[in-house]
């Protein structure tokens, strides 16, 4: 095929491959065009949502649908959108960009990604012909707003679960849809629902459902811990009554796309996470060099340093993780041509669900770590509505839930490297079997002379790590390794942080040898690796003593420590060089 | 109707100024078209949307102000020029030589700048380009009116308003308060990568580098004082006043 096919890297073969960082997409790569439209965004969330914060806070539906209205103006509606219907079809890197910059305006960023990714993607990627003509010229103009319709009272995570019946009416004209949807973001101001539910009971299927159809409802607004400027109700169908041409995509494939609807929610998912976390670090610097205490900015205490430091590498390490994943669908994307089919499309992007899944995990919780210690840097006051510490810790918690549960995202993960061994996608079993031999010689010694010598040996050593302890672990359960869930979710953190050093490592190698300024990047990598790679040792051991007692797990935590040497660094004095920076600029700085 | 308008790039409001070795540090810093620059390039759309015609924006600048002028571009103007030969570059006196010269190798009825730069605020390129080209100029607009030929012009003169009437071709500068400026559209961004946008030399606009040598001369940069503690005086208000004369002759020397 295309040369350019060639350069694709597949799915989750980092875990078995080395990675060229020039095979990485990083925010250094991103092309005047992005700038301009992350621009844009940030211009629009500081001019118009920005100062109507306290009012969208208080629900303020009216307002909320204007400024859809208004961002549909500029075209942040239509990113994701192909041209022929009226959107703007960029790359997915403009779409995250957008998706970022949005957050910095609070949750009206909910009631937008809500539209433009749940709410309409379904329709672009799965809709005929037919569909897409009608529904999105309409969406991309915010003329008409879209929502999603999964989760149920009963079926949160168990999505195939779902209650809610549709039954072909006597006539054949109409689907009549039966049953109760919860937690619709979007659902007090939303035009077109995509509903799910079951033909018959049985055929689990999506369907596109317009408000003003009979027998639609929506509930009561939700009260809600955050995330209050976005609107939440339950949508109620009683004999809905749905024209059969609505039916989305075919009977009993409704899965289909709810599974890879997840993927694309996840990484925008973090996505915005990676705004939250630049937005909080933002408030949080400002705050520690306003507020003196022992006549002196709280900035000037190392301990708030620590913290400023710390926030800033968790920002830095996700902003690489989620853009090196979006880079990599938008390549897969681009090898397929300009005029690809909805469903191609989505194929494209689950080559990386496990990549999807591993950001969305990382970067949620990343966020609620940096959100606390914002609160933590304001103090009392952080406690205190008034400051936007309150808020921004309330908001972040909600990611760990929707989008599929982290806890259902950390079983995902491994599941979905088997399956792609199985299918022979992925030759992890050959590489386990490999490290078995290597196992038994020396092993590689930290090349001194190379750039990240160290940091790069203890990336290939995690590699390692996980293919002994995950090959260990099926060997040792075999089918039955689904039933261990600690060990699987103790395998998707050794996964996650492997992306995540990877990710940091190549992007600053790729700053490097691209001659730039990389200083502060060079600094991050050097306190967050062997921080990753000790939790990365205690997942192992933990592994390791679930499965084995005596002598034989002696003799697998010598191997694990045959894996683990490494030399510590001064990462106290690495950290402030890193505040100092952050400090200085009063910003996230990578 | 043929509209030019002249921008600058400079830094964005909200960046701090760092001075390192007698220069302004740029390294990391954000910028962006001079916002008194974005209101003429706002009215010039609106005015070319309204009356047919074509906006050319032109900037002097490094290389790095092809960025303000793709936003220009992608916010509605037609074309760009972008005069990023060093040789091009030195004081008010020079960028207006220079403007003049690329201007007067085209077509124009109306010519829109801003009323100063945020950087230097020196204010005097606009009008000395009126001047270079031997036309009226009206500055500091708050309103603009184009009718055929006439143009009525509400400037702001020290608070007071003063309406002007002129006929073209004319040069105004504009003023805050003149238009809302609006932000590019992701379609705007898109296209503006396809519109043209030429870079200019020396030798391209007939210049030689004695006739457009800069009149001035930047002796030393600096950041003014940090601010330091006022002091109240306290007492009876005789001494007071004793202490405040001497204080404003000797402390700060304000009186001589």
């Amino acid at each position: 095929m295309s040369t350019k096919e060639q350069e694709l890297t597949k799915g989750a073969a980092f875990l078995i491959e080395d990675i060229a960082p020039e095979k990485v997409f990083t925010p250094e790569d991103f092309s005047k065009e992005h700038q301009m439209i992350a621009e844009t965004t940030r211009q629009f969330v500081e001019g118009e949502v920005v100062p109507n914060a306290e009012r969208l806070e208080h629900q303020d539906w009216e307002l909320t649908v204007q400024l859809l209205h208004k961002a549909g103006e500029l075209g942040l509606l239509a990113a994701d959108i192909p041209e022929e219907y009226d959107g703007l079809g960029v790359d997915k890197v403009s779409s995250a960009l957008i998706t970022e910059y949005m957050t910095r305006g609070g949750s009206f960023a909910l009631s937008h990604g809500a539209h433009v990714g749940i709410g309409t993607l379904p329709i672009v990627y799965f809709g005929n012909e037919e569909q897409r003509k009608k529904y999105l010229p309409k969406l991309a103009t915010g003329e008409w707003i879209a929502a999603y319709a999964l989760t149920e009272p009963g079926s949160g995570s168990d999505a195939l679960g779902a209650k809610t019946v549709a039954k072909l009416s006597e006539d054949g004209k109409y689907w009549i849809l039966n049953g109760t949807k919860q937690f619709i973001t979007n659902s007090a101001f939303a035009d077109v629902f995509v509903v799910y539910a079951k033909i018959d009971g049985e055929k689990f299927s999506a369907f596109i459902v317009e408000r003003t159809f009979p027998g639609v409802s929506t509930g009561v607004e939700e009260k809600k811990m955050g995330i209050k400027a976005s609107s939440t109700r339950q949508l109620i169908l009683e004999d809905a009554k749905v024209p059969v041409e609505n039916l989305l995509g075919e009977p009993g494939k409704g899965h289909v796309i709810a599974f890879n609807i997840l993927n694309i929610g996840r990484y925008k998912l973090a996505v915005g996470c990676v705004g939250g976390m630049k937005g909080a670090l933002e408030v949080a610097v400002k705050y520690a060099k306003e507020r003196k205490q022992f006549k002196q900015p709280i900035a000037n205490f190392p301990l708030i340093q620590q913290k400023i430091a710390n926030m800033n590498i968790k920002a830095f390490v996700t902003e690489s993780m989620v853009y090196r994943s979006t880079g990599d669908i938008d390549k897969q994307l681009d090898s397929l041509g300009d005029h690809i089919d909805g469903r191609t499309a989505a194929k494209a992007i689950e080559e990386y669900a496990l990549e999807c899944s591993v950001g969305k995990v990382y970067a949620s919780e990343a966020l609620d770590y940096v959100v606390d210690e914002t609160v933590q840097i304001f103090g009392g006051a952080g406690f205190i509505q008034d400051y936007p510490a309150e808020r921004m810790y309330r908001d972040a918690r909600i990611n760990r839930i929707f989008e599929g549960t982290n806890e259902i995202n950390r079983l995902i993960i491994p599941a979905t490297l088997l399956r792609k061994a199985m299918k022979g996608e992925l030759a992890l079993l050959q590489a386990a079997q490999g490290l078995q031999q290597e196992l038994l010689g020396a092993l590689p010694m930290v090349d001194e002379s190379e750039l990240l010598g160290a940091e790069k040996h203890m990336l290939a050593m995690a590699k390692k790590i996980f293919l002994f302890v995950g090959g260990s672990a099926v060997q040792k359960y075999m089918q039955k390794l689904e039933e261990e869930q600690e060990i699987l979710a103790n395998l998707a953190d050794i996964v996650i942080e492997i992306y995540a050093m990877e990710s940091a490592i190549a992007r600053t190698l790729k700053a490097m040898e691209a001659g730039k300024d990389a200083e502060n990047k060079v600094d991050m990598v050097k306190v967050y690796v062997p921080e990753a790679f000790v939790r990365i040792e205690g997942y192992a051991r933990e592994i390791l003593a679930a499965m084995e007692e005596g002598d034989a797990l002696r003799t697998q935590l010598a191997v694990l420590r045959k894996l683990t040497r490494f030399q510590p660094v001064n990462s106290k004095e690495l950290k402030r060089r890193i505040a100092a920076r952050v400090i200085e600029a009063e910003k996230y700085q990578a | 109707m043929n509209i030019l308008v002249c921008l600058k790039q400079t830094f964005d409001t909200e960046e701090r100024i760092v001075i390192e070795n007698g220069k302004i540090k740029e390294d990391g810093v954000k910028f962006v078209i001079n916002p008194y620059d974005e209101y003429a390039v706002e009215e010039a759309i609106r005015l070319r949307d309204d009356l047919g015609g074509q906006v050319t924006v032109i900037t002097v600048g490094p290389e790095r102000a092809e960025e303000a002028l793709r936003t220009a571009l992608a916010m509605g103007a037609d074309e760009a020029i972008l005069a990023d030969d060093p040789a091009l570059f030195g004081d008010e006196y020079t960028a207006a030589k220079v403007l003049a010269a690329i201007v007067k190798q085209r077509e124009f009825d109306l010519i829109i700048a801003g009323n100063q730069a945020v950087d230097d605020g020196s204010g005097q390129v606009a009008v000395r380009l009126a001047e270079e080209l031997g036309i009226p100029h009206v500055s500091t607009l708050t309103k603009l009116e184009v009718n055929g030929n006439q143009v009525v012009a509400h400037r702001d003169a020290e608070g007071d308003e003063e309406i002007v009437e002129a006929s073209l071709p004319l040069l105004v500068t504009a003023q805050q308060g003149l238009n809302e400026p609006r932000y590019p559209s992701l379609i705007g961004i898109r296209k503006a990568n396809k519109k043209p946008l030429t870079k200019v030399t020396l030798a391209d606009l007939g210049l030689s580098l004695e006739d457009i040598e800069a009149r001035t001369e930047i002796t030393e940069t600096f950041l003014p004082a940090p601010k330091t503690a006022g002091q109240i005086l306290s007492g009876d208000l005789a001494d007071q006043v004793k202490e405040l004369v001497s204080a404003l002759k000797t402390k700060d020397k304000v009186v001589g």
